[in-house]
């Protein structure tokens, strides 16, 4: 099969790419080895989060949080987006001054959507909080979205814009061709004049195959999902001292993630969670949250995502292979960049350039 | 109360698979521990058969006092047991979460011998959901552990043999059986007769049921067979249950309405601890894949009993005593050999008692459009309050298994962690794609199967890393 672009991987950063690349009228194959949102893209935490980040980030996390806000636009449906705020709750003095130093060094650079709220400020945001905490940093603007809506609304897009999505095709192999690229698969062959890259966990398999290989780590961050509670959180709540992402989902329940790692078999795709680890969560919570101690914990799951040493993503073109492209590697905080991504990564692929700053995420830094 | 973290072996479930189990390696001198949900052993079958007055066992039938000797045996046997435990986890690494008196903890073991039994087969009809509409299972275990029966009457309705026992029981207690309804298609019998010989060879079965039959239709109770649309009506809770027969649309005023459409193997744990499984076609149950000794796909996990297939009080005996000489063999305390030639009776025995099952299974088969095509407003979930027309949707939306499905709409996600949905979701899916059941597949099960709270789980007792 023939077409302009292919895109391997068919998780929310492929499906963005490939709905950008249809907007402007590029014929589109994606190729997904399974189906859309089997595994990070689907079942990570949701949070929309320009919080914190690597400075690297900022401006694309400003960007990505614009076409948050007008999602419907992009996709014609609300993802369940809420942006009602995000805080990282500071329970020491030193902690509230390593967070004003943040917004200092942000504000120095022109950046203005993090600032430093005090503890009345955080009360009234978060009542539930346990008393004495000192202050934290806030972005009104941050929020949450339902991911495995998400990458189907990303995905129904992509497809009514005229792209084409493959499940269950995995790629075996790539090797140049007269005019572009062949990508050898289980479904056979498929062929096109550029390549991205968006294979999440499992991208470092296709840069091997063009001899690039980068020191990715699949990992499998865990999350809990407890019961429905009446409505008493509208925020998501980080904190400086404990690894801790906590938000209620509009039906109540509350998802608890922490970064806390499953144990990963990764061959097989299997994760097993590690109770030993998610207990620290559990007292994280019992120790922020007191009234949370009765709740009643419904799930734990465990999705498989890519990690850089650095934390930070591989963004750009191929240094070994002409039109070939990457965008992978988000170590756990690439949802709310999705939109962006697929719009820098078209950029790159029809234009050649973005102007969006992506020199720091080039591949050529491993 | 303080004890051991790691052990040779653990029994999960103290029905008559897991005593027998238990009872057959604890003999041999292996370590071993049997933990069950619940308070006293005997399982759903024998439930508080230790404990029950002699009068009200005689209620229940001769059946009922073969688990006193069960019991006897394991007690004499010398294996440990811990009741009224709830297990939250278990995993392909063979530790199990428990959770017993509020405290958390994890426990290890070189062999895990599943005997989780069975459960009702939920089966989404219209109305199921409506207080007064309960599982047949339900009313029995009130009979059996407090004595409890229904004043106002019941209609009893659905297919299988757990119906006309739990009928001649009642009949038995004095309660008024305002009619029993048989979802089971008429057709149902010719697609049995050709597994009539095999089931004659353990004709005791087929006389036992014919026998609560004709007690039945003696005492008066009114019969009505191959009934469909079978609804449960009212507002706050049940009034009535409407059904069509022979064509006729009847109605029956009722305050309760005890359903029960067969037995499914309970299958959480093991899938929950990544063992394969298979749907069973016969059965319409998800069941373990096992080999002849009762071994799963995962390394020292067994699974025997219904738990991996619905066989029976009897055939789970065997095959608990079978899965207990392999794990005395797989712990080095006997060779293939003298396991062989222990296990050889209860094999053919076990053998002899399944041959009834084909017959049964195709004699109290459900309809097919009972289970795989719930009308539209239907509720198939009944935590998340899903209904058949938004899994339809979700289909039409180009879902193709029950994962996306459940992940799309929620389906499966309430606190009973799918377990009331997760049969209805997968033929529903199956029939609507026009697939086999297994490629629509079942839910993947996420620990903890059973709710655990944030305290409990932030007081995990740890027990020894591996």
């Amino acid at each position: 099969m023939k077409t302009d672009v292919i895109i391997v991987g068919g998780g929310l950063m492929g499906l963005s790419t490939a709905l950008h690349l249809a907007r402007r009228g590029t014929k589109v194959i994606v190729l997904e080895k399974q189906s859309s949102g089997r595994h990070a893209s689907g079942v990570n935490a949701g949070g929309l989060r320009q919080l914190n980040r690597h400075m690297a980030e900022i401006p694309l996390t400003v960007a990505a949080a614009e076409m948050w806000k007008n999602i419907r636009d992009l996709v014609d449906d609300d993802c369940d987006v809420e942006l009602n705020g995000q805080v990282r709750i500071a329970e020491t003095d030193e902690e509230l001054q390593m967070l004003q130093a943040r917004v200092d060094t942000l504000q120095a650079q022109g950046y203005q959507h993090e600032r430093i709220i005090d503890s009345a400020q955080l009360y009234q945001l978060v009542p539930s909080l346990v008393s004495g905490c000192v202050g934290a940093l806030y972005n009104p603007d941050d929020g949450s979205a339902r991911p495995f809506h998400a990458t189907t609304t990303f995905r129904h897009k992509a497809l009514a814009l005229g792209a084409e999505i493959h499940n269950g095709v995995e790629v075996l192999g790539i090797e140049e061709s007269n005019d572009g690229w062949q990508v050898d698969t289980n479904q056979g062959v498929f062929s096109a004049l550029k390549i991205v890259n968006c294979a999440g966990a499992w991208a470092n398999r296709f840069a091997e195959m063009l001899d690039e290989s980068v020191p990715l780590t699949p990992k499998a961050p865990m999350l809990m999902v407890t019961e429905r509670l009446p409505p008493f959180l509208d925020v998501v709540v980080g904190a400086v001292g404990h690894k801790l992402s906590f938000k209620q989902m509009q039906n109540g329940t509350v998802i608890i993630g922490g970064a806390h790692l499953a144990q990963l078999d990764f061959e097989r795709e299997q994760s097993t969670i590690n109770f030993r680890d998610l207990k620290t969560s559990a007292q994280t919570v019992a120790q922020l949250f007191p009234s949370m101690a009765a709740v009643r914990i419904v799930r734990t799951w465990a999705g498989i995502e890519g990690f850089m040493p650095d934390n930070i993503p591989v963004i750009g073109s191929s240094a070994k292979a002409d039109g070939v492209f990457h965008a992978f590697g988000f170590s756990a905080h690439g949802f709310q960049l999705s939109p962006v991504i697929g719009r820098i990564m078209s950029e790159l692929v029809l234009d050649g350039k973005t102007d969006l700053p992506i020199e720091p995420f080039d591949i050529r830094r491993f | 109360m303080k004890h051991q973290q790691h052990h040779e072996l653990v029994i999960i479930g103290g029905g008559p698979a897991g005593l027998a189990a238990a009872t057959t390696a604890a003999n041999t001198g292996v370590e071993c521990l049997l933990v069950d949900e619940q308070a006293t052993l005997g399982g759903q079958i024998y439930r508080a058969v230790a404990t029950v007055p002699e009068q009200r066992a005689k209620l229940l039938g001769p059946d009922y006092q073969c688990g006193r000797d069960l019991l006897d045996q394991f007690s004499a046997s010398g294996a440990g047991y811990l009741p009224s435990v709830t297990l939250w986890d278990l995993n392909s690494q063979r530790e199990i979460g428990i959770l017993r008196e509020g405290q958390a903890s994890l426990m290890s073991a070189d062999r895990i011998i599943i005997a989780s039994g069975a459960m009702e087969r939920p089966v989404p009809f219209p109305g199921w959901t409506l207080p007064g509409v309960m599982p047949a299972g339900a009313g029995q275990i009130l009979l059996k552990s407090s004595g409890l029966v229904p004043g106002d009457g019941v209609v009893l309705a659905g297919a299988g043999p757990l119906l006309l026992l739990l009928a001649w029981q009642y009949l038995q207690a004095g309660v008024t059986i305002h009619a029993i309804l048989d979802v089971a298609p008429a057709a149902n019998f010719w697609k049995a007769l050709p597994h009539l010989p095999g089931a004659l060879l353990t004709h005791h079965y087929i006389l036992k049921g014919l026998r609560y039959q004709i007690a039945l239709k003696r005492a008066g109770v009114k019969f009505y067979n191959g009934v469909t649309n079978l609804q449960a009506i009212g507002g706050e809770s049940l009034e009535a249950v409407e059904f069509t027969h022979r064509n006729k649309k009847q109605r029956i005023d009722t305050p309760l309405l005890l359903s029960h459409f067969g037995v499914i193997p309970e299958s959480h744990l093991s899938r929950c601890a990544g063992c394969d499984h298979h749907w069973d076609e016969a059965q319409l149950c998800w069941r373990p894949v096992t080999d002849d000794w009762g071994n799963s796909s995962v390394e020292g996990i067994a699974i025997v009993g219904d738990g991996a297939g619905i066989g029976g009080a009897v055939a789970a005996q065997h095959a608990g005593r079978v899965a207990g000489f392999e794990s005395v063999r797989a712990l080095g305390r006997m060779d293939t050999k003298q396991r062989d030639d222990a296990a050889r009776d209860d094999k053919n025995w076990m053998r002899d008692d399944l041959r009834v099952r084909p017959f049964l299974e195709a004699l109290f088969r459900p309809p097919a459009a009972l289970l795989n095509a719930p009308k539209d407003d239907t509720l198939v979930c009944r935590c998340e309050e899903i209904d058949a027309s938004t899994i339809r949707n979700a289909i039409r939306a180009g879902h193709e298994d029950v994962n996306q499905i459940k992940f799309q709409t929620r389906c499966g996600m309430g606190p009973c962690q799918g377990r009331q949905c997760d049969n209805a979701m997968s033929q529903l899916v199956a029939h609507q794609l026009g697939v086999d059941t297994m490629v629509a597949g079942g839910y993947r099960i996420r620990p903890p199967i059973r709710p655990l709270t944030i305290e409990q789980l932030a007081g995990l007792e740890e027990g020894a890393s591996k």
